[in-house]
């Protein structure tokens, strides 16, 4: 039973190979996380701005992202793009650009959920006191906004990690992928291959995802005291 | 109001930034010398087929299309490592060529009259079938016994395409992956499984407890590579060599390196290969 196991993750580079469509996994997803805090953040608190026609185009491109299944923005990126508009982007680029601009959506809204849900007090407290706009943002406002964003946070950048597979539709060859030539070629044989082989993979992104989700549990206890 | 407006023209204003300054798409002529002047000819395969396209244990590509892949980059090139491997799935492949992703698809792509009409065909180099396989304890011999069950299929196959035209009766059940789809299989998710022959005669081969039942159904098609529309140069280029490699029983030679291991001695090689007549 084992020997089947051992057999496949043993023979050739396979394990080295898993190794680095791992790394694929996560450099797409960590790029595209990072970024789309980086870009989320601002766009989440001008979508809780009192500027209208703003907020209406960021609702209405959110709406259209959630709308879009990722798929089809992957295929609409890499094919479509490069077919339509001869703009020949590499696939590595069409996953972390797809990938951000989801999150960014997400991002933004998870931003400006957490900021209106704060009590409309702590703006009026704070213009009282004499702050400027960015100076309310950056003391009261943000610093609040953020304990209340972490939850939703953490869930995202599992979300993006988990769904980064979509990948090797682009003919990306990440864990999933080179798991499943994997399985393609040991399965011939080996009736147990694919049983070995996800259930690899399941543990690997549970190692991941898990200690993401401990890391965000540990913040919230710090900063409850 | 101000701000909106100005965040609305600098994205209006980046989308035709990008459109302007974007590489246009390349026009057919002169492919040859592009690719000669890239050095590597870029080839649509599949990474997880085999034995047709397939990746082994030390992450090299193998199988029959990539064993041709290899030549044709010799004989074009001077070298056969200068070939570039796009790993594509089956739903993809001619996506892959109008976008310009590769610039041919050797992917155990079978020649049929509405794929001939958004990509250029060269001469074929390999007939296939389709075939059912089913449990040995509940064997599926004909079509007629697939009425109102369920049949395993591959999204975007001849098999796909042949079920849903000219039998309607039989409830198909869809996947994107070989993988899947011969798990689906082994987990009895519906009677059968229809693909290509030649991919089944491997598979059964290596799977006792299996058979296919249905060893030739539909037409006896054809497997040749497949460039962008319109790819003229190229596609003469290819037609010439899939003769000359004809000519000199390259396929033989191909069959008997990568094929033959997988099917044994029970399969018919010229039911597969094309030689000369």
């Amino acid at each position: 039973m084992l020997d089947s196991a051992i057999s496949i993750f043993a023979a050739g580079r396979n394990m080295a190979r898993l190794m680095e469509g791992l790394w694929i996994t996560l450099r797409i997803s960590m790029i595209s996380v990072s970024l789309s805090v980086l870009i989320g953040v601002p766009l989440g608190l001008l979508m809780a701005s009192k500027y209208k026609s703003l907020r209406k185009a960021l609702r209405v491109y959110l709406e259209f992202i959630r709308i879009m299944p990722i798929l089809v923005l992957l295929f609409l990126f890499y094919y479509s793009l490069s077919s339509v508009f001869g703009i020949n982007l590499p696939a590595t680029m069409v996953s972390v650009l797809v990938f951000t601009l989801w999150g960014t959506a997400e991002m933004a809204d998870l931003v400006r959920g957490a900021v209106t849900s704060l009590p409309r007090h702590q703006w009026e407290s704070g213009r009282a006191i004499g702050l400027r706009e960015t100076q309310l943002n950056a003391f009261v406002i943000v610093p609040q906004a953020v304990r209340r964003l972490l939850p939703g946070v953490i869930n995202l950048t599992t979300r993006m990690i988990k769904t980064t597979p979509f990948v090797f539709f682009i003919n990306i060859p990440d864990l999933v992928k080179v798991a499943q030539q994997i399985v393609e070629v040991a399965g011939m044989r080996n009736h147990l291959a694919s049983v070995w082989v996800y259930g690899f993979i399941f543990f690997v992104f549970f190692l991941i995802c898990y200690p993401i989700s401990l890391f965000s549990r540990h913040l919230e206890n710090v900063w409850q005291n | 109001m101000r701000i909106a407006k100005t965040f609305l023209a600098l994205a209006a204003l980046s989308l035709a930034a990008a459109w302007l300054l974007g590489p246009k798409p390349v026009m057919a002529d002169g492919e040859l010398d592009k690719i000669k002047q890239n050095g590597v000819l870029r080839v649509a395969v599949f990474s997880d087929k085999p034995p047709f396209g397939f990746v082994d244990e030390n992450g090299d590509n193998k199988g029959y299309d990539v064993y041709l892949a290899r030549r044709l980059a010799e004989d074009l090139l001077g070298d056969q490592t200068k070939v570039e491997f796009v790993l594509v799935e089956a739903a993809s492949r001619m996506e892959i060529l109008e976008a310009d992703k590769a610039d041919v698809v050797l992917a155990n792509f079978t020649v049929t009259a509405e794929r001939a009409e958004r990509v250029d065909f060269a001469r074929p180099y390999m007939k296939v079938a389709l075939g059912v396989s089913s449990p040995q304890g509940a064997p599926i011999t004909s079509v007629d016994q697939l009425a109102g069950k369920r049949l395993i299929v591959n999204k975007g196959t001849t098999a796909d395409s042949y079920f849903t035209k000219n039998h309607p009766e039989v409830e198909l059940i869809k996947y994107d992956q070989n993988t899947e789809a011969f798990n689906a299989l082994r987990d009895g998710r519906g009677v059968g499984l229809a693909h290509d022959n030649t991919l089944l005669f491997a598979w059964v081969r290596e799977n006792p407890g299996f058979v296919t039942g249905i060893e030739f159904l539909g037409d006896l098609d054809t497997i040749a590579p497949a460039v962008k529309k319109g790819n003229a140069e190229l596609l003469g280029w290819l037609n010439e060599e899939i003769d000359k490699l004809t000519e000199e029983s390259f396929f033989k030679a191909d069959y008997e390196a990568t094929l033959l291991p997988v099917y044994g001695e029970s399969v018919d090689p010229l039911s597969v290969i094309i030689t000369k007549e």
